[in-house]
């Protein structure tokens, strides 16, 4: 890496014979004797899952500091009535636009609503929109990309073409189509974002199949006798693993802003309801005579997406137990 | 030393469709295996020889049903493994087992040992408790030298020889009758070469097993073979009893092929008059009449024409070449 | 008058990783003399291509040369600049590598690729280059020279390619050929060609070789001076007949019983037990002990030397040293 310093050449612990004489040698230096390897120095030591899982933040700070960021936005959310100092509703004309004070930390919007609790309510739909239909879109993608991969033939064309369609609307689209069919709100995001996102999975993991197929253990199992299905549960679908984690933290922050987006353009989460992306729209026209009220959804979006794609890529790394061995 | 026949091949065939050319318009075909006649008895070691695209891999295959010929049929005691259902195709499999070439890319990754030794256990419900399962899987890796404190690690913690132990310990659990080696030995160390070679004896001479060995080593092949098929663009070119045929190979491929071996000691040299030289033909492609005629010194025109067929020239010494046939 | 080519000397080379340091190459001396064919054997991770890499300062990240020097005709390679080493590779030392098809470039003519490499070192017109590629292309018998000019490498057979690779390394006639694995990717009869080949090239041009290899075979049939390198250190050099008739090191011992020959019949293979050492993990005394059969005392505390037991033949094993043997008795 660069900018550590550089590593001094290191001793290899040997104990050369001296050249001169025999007086070293001790008195019954010359009996035979069996040495055997010892077991640990055979192979690396073996690891509990919960000490695999634990060795991900053990040496990545980032990653660990990612960790507590996810947590810290879940238990806050979840428990909002706990942590929000006041009702995300209230409203208190007074306090219009204030600025942050010890009693409002962020401040109040024009209808004076405290913003830090309106956030706090806020983000339960934002990771709502995040976890659920991503968790549904990647579960169906992953059952059809497998079944693609491994049937072929016409189920893979049919799966595959379907796919093409879905990818072929872009999700922002489809959501206003859907709002104005069936109105805006939670239902109208998760029903859009599901349905397009699962073609994306779809396609990955039925390309990681058609690969892994090919494998040689994939091969040494059928010569087993062991059954197609159990084929895929065993040794495919488990090695697509590291690839639908990094999908999963692609896409849970993807459907975050996503989702973002759509409240901005006023077809997400509907008022008095509101979330990040929501929060921003409706502030945006404050921007110049109260910057803290739209900059701290935006910045609280911010961080939950880095968080979640430092996090995944350490996750990869740490499940693919090829890359250990380096 | 007259034993039963434990397998026969009758015109064993496969040809694999190739696509090249935009849109795959020059449809070409692979000739893989043709016509291959084997017995293989039980109790004994067969080893098969022969440079790449010679189709040595593809007949192991074939033997056991990994893959469909696309003509000819295989007789496994008598029973005819194409006009087997998929169900008894799948207990059949209990019979013949395989040990792959690589065993890094034959255990799957995600598997620890013990479960990868007991799937074939598993798979054909041959015990009532996973405990007895384990136990059959401790007694397994004992007797292929592996110890059983390490059953609960995973295949990228071991070493490219305990790795094969564990493919061998797999291949034994069911006890089959027929083993296919394909190139078990050729991706590990000399100095782990001679290991796994020894096992190999010993657990046949134990367990009274049948091996197919298939090898680009010839001497590994002449140290474990009782007798030796040796194969050229996957034909059958000479096949006998191993001592015979390195003592006194018939066919030119073969005496080229053994002068070709580098010998391990430097009082052998050799010189470029005994050297075969031209490349190994396409099987896209394969010459007409006899395919080794192109690089053989002796061919005439007839070879060019008429392709030769296995003649015996001996009892147990058959060879497929135009000087031996009056 | 001194005929050395390369001399290494103390040549450590360390690879740092996140695990420890492992010393692929431990304090290796070698000597490779004029027109001399050098074997340096071993299994994986003895240190063998590390050693070649090394010489061509073609180590990656994390490993350095951290001790040592190495001599080329005299001159100081590791105190070279990366342009000056530019210059050295391809023109005094050039290497040939196991697999052909990832040395050469897939989208330009191997014609294209050896008047490259004949422009690189020779200040020579277009025209001169395309002359001077296709007569070597005659040299290292690839049939219909002016034809496969304009061949792309995989239009071309493993074999084929590994002649292109030999005639491009032989273009502006080396001091110095390393020879990593030539053969290991191709079949016997095709081995057997490549061999002759390099043999061929290297008696015509008065090239140095190091041979690279695991195949104590390619060894006997191609090389006139044998290293044996274990763990990272040499275990045995001397001249090939006498390395094959009187294997002394225990571990050359078992390596050359433990292979299975063509021309004799055996009951059982001589093994040597154990596994491949891990570097990061070596014993105290004598890095094979954990293996060897002959192991004694001594050898779990301190480690032996190279010992001259005559002829230049010299063992690193206590066992070849009379000083000690004779302590005991």
């Amino acid at each position: 890496m660069f900018g550590k310093k550089k590593l001094a050449a290191a001793a290899v612990t040997t104990n050369p014979a001296p050249a001169e004489g025999t007086a070293w040698i001790p008195a019954d230096g010359l009996e035979p004797i069996h040495v055997e390897e010892s077991a640990e120095a055979e192979i690396a030591p073996n690891q509990t899952l919960w000490e695999q899982f634990w060795s991900i933040f053990k040496h990545n700070k980032v990653a660990l500091i990612s960790l507590i960021v996810i947590i810290l936005y879940i238990v806050v959310c979840v428990g909002a009535p706990l942590f929000a100092p006041y009702d995300p509703l209230a409203q208190d004309l007074s306090q219009g636009l204030a600025k942050p004070s010890p009693e409002h930390l962020l401040g109040c919007d024009k209808l004076g609503r405290d913003v830090l609790s309106r956030m706090i309510y806020g983000g339960r739909i934002s990771l709502m929109i995040g976890l659920f239909p991503t968790l549904v879109s990647m579960t169906l993608g992953t059952i059809l990309g497998i079944t693609a991969g491994f049937v072929g033939g016409k189920v893979d064309m049919i799966i595959m073409r379907l796919a093409d369609i879905c990818m072929a609307f872009p999700s922002l689209l489809l959501a206003m189509v859907v709002s104005y069919t069936i109105g805006p709100g939670f239902l109208t995001i998760f029903l859009a974002l599901s349905f397009v996102n699962w073609a994306g999975t779809a396609r990955v993991v039925r390309s990681e199949v058609l690969s892994l197929r090919e494998k040689e253990y994939v091969e040494a199992a059928t010569s087993i006798g062991v059954k197609r299905w159990k084929i895929m549960l065993r040794h495919i679908l488990p090695n697509c693993l590291p690839t639908l984690i990094v999908m999963l933290t692609n896409n849970i922050p993807g459907n975050i802003l996503t989702e973002s987006s759509l409240s901005f353009l006023g077809i997400g989460a509907q008022p008095p309801m509101t979330s990040w992306g929501l929060m921003v729209y409706q502030t945006k026209s404050y921007l110049d005579r109260n910057p803290t009220i739209t900059l701290a959804p935006g910045i609280a979006i911010l961080i939950l997406v880095v968080a979640f794609n430092f996090l995944g890529d350490a996750v990869r790394d740490k499940l693919d137990p090829r890359l250990q061995e380096q | 030393m007259e034993s039963k026949v434990l397998v026969e091949t009758k015109d064993l065939t496969k040809e694999f469709p190739t696509k090249s050319g935009s849109f795959g318009k020059n449809r070409a075909t692979v000739h893989a295996v043709t016509d291959v006649n084997l017995q293989i008895f039980q109790g004994e070691t067969l080893g098969v020889v022969g440079e790449s695209g010679c189709g040595k891999s593809t007949l192991g295959r074939l033997i056991i049903r990994l893959l469909d010929p696309t003509r000819g049929q295989v007789f496994f005691e008598g029973k005819d493994l194409g006009k087997m259902s998929v169900e008894e195709l799948r207990s059949q499999r209990k019979q013949m087992q395989m040990v792959f070439q690589d065993p890094y890319a034959s255990l799957n990754p995600r598997l620890r040992v013990r479960d990868l030794i007991a799937e074939p256990l598993i798979t054909h419900k041959v015990n009532k408790t996973a405990k007895e399962d384990t136990d059959r899987v401790e007694d397994l890796m004992r007797k292929c030298g592996i110890r059983p404190e390490f059953m609960y690690r995973y295949p990228h913690q071991f070493s490219g020889g305990q790795r094969q132990r564990v493919s061998i310990a797999r291949a034994l659990a069911l006890n089959p009758k027929l083993i296919i080696c394909d190139e078990p030995v050729s991706a590990l160390d000399v100095s782990i070469q001679s290991q796994i070679l020894n096992l190999l004896g010993d657990l046949q001479q134990e367990l009274g097993l049948t091996y197919v060995f298939i090898s680009h080593d010839l001497s590994v092949v002449r140290y474990l073979s009782d007798r030796v098929c040796v194969m050229f663009l996957g034909k059958v070119c000479e096949l006998g009893v191993t001592r015979d045929i390195y003592a006194n190979p018939l066919h030119p491929y073969t005496k080229f092929l053994l002068e070709a071996v580098p010998i391990p000691d430097p009082k052998y040299r050799k010189d470029q008059k005994d050297m075969l030289t031209g490349e190994i033909p396409s099987p896209v492609n394969p010459p007409s009449g006899c395919h080794f005629r192109t690089r053989c010194p002796y061919a005439t025109e007839r070879c060019a024409k008429e392709v030769p067929q296995l003649h015996e020239v001996e009892p147990g010494r058959t060879v497929a070449c135009h000087l031996f046939d009056k | 008058m001194d005929d050395t080519i390369l001399k290494i000397r103390g040549l450590k080379t360390q690879f740092f990783t996140s695990k420890g340091v492992v010393p692929a190459v431990d304090g290796v001396d070698i000597t490779v003399r004029a027109g001399e064919a050098v074997g340096l054997v071993g299994e994986s991770g003895c240190g063998k291509s590390m050693t070649a890499m090394s010489v061509m300062q073609l180590l990656q990240h994390p490993g350095r040369v951290v001790d040592g020097e190495i001599l080329l005709k005299g001159e100081n390679l590791l105190k070279k600049t990366p342009r000056q080493m530019c210059d050295i590779r391809g023109n005094e030392i050039s290497m040939i590598f196991q697999e052909p098809m990832t040395s050469l470039n897939p989208v330009y003519t191997i014609g294209k690729q050896v008047m490259e490499a004949v422009r690189q070192h020779q200040d020579v017109s277009k025209e001169e280059a395309k002359k001077i590629a296709i007569d070597i292309f005659k040299r290292i018998g690839i049939p219909e020279p002016e034809k496969r000019f304009y061949s792309y490498p995989h239009q071309l057979s493993g074999g084929l390619r590994q002649r292109v690779m030999i005639g491009m390394a032989m273009v502006c006639n080396p001091a110095l050929m390393i020879c990593d694995e030539p053969t290991t990717a191709l079949d016997v009869t095709i081995e057997a060609q490549i061999l002759y080949l390099i043999k061929e090239m290297q008696k015509e041009k008065g090239t140095a070789v190091i041979m690279i290899t695991h195949n104590l075979g390619v060894v006997a049939e191609s090389c006139d001076y044998v290293y044996v390198m274990y763990a990272g250190k040499i275990m045995e050099e001397a001249s090939v007949y006498e390395i094959f008739e009187h294997p002394t090191h225990p571990y050359t011992y078992g390596l050359l019983n433990s292979i299975p020959k063509t021309t004799e019949v055996k009951d059982h293979l001589f093994t040597i037990r154990g596994l491949v050492p891990n570097l990061l993990s070596l014993p105290k005394g004598c890095r094979f002990c954990t293996r060897c059969d002959k192991a004694m005392k001594i050898c779990t505390e301190y480690e032996p030397d190279l010992y001259d037991i005559g002829d230049g033949h010299k063992v690193r094993c206590f066992l070849a040293n009379k000083e000690v043997m004779a302590s005991g008795k």
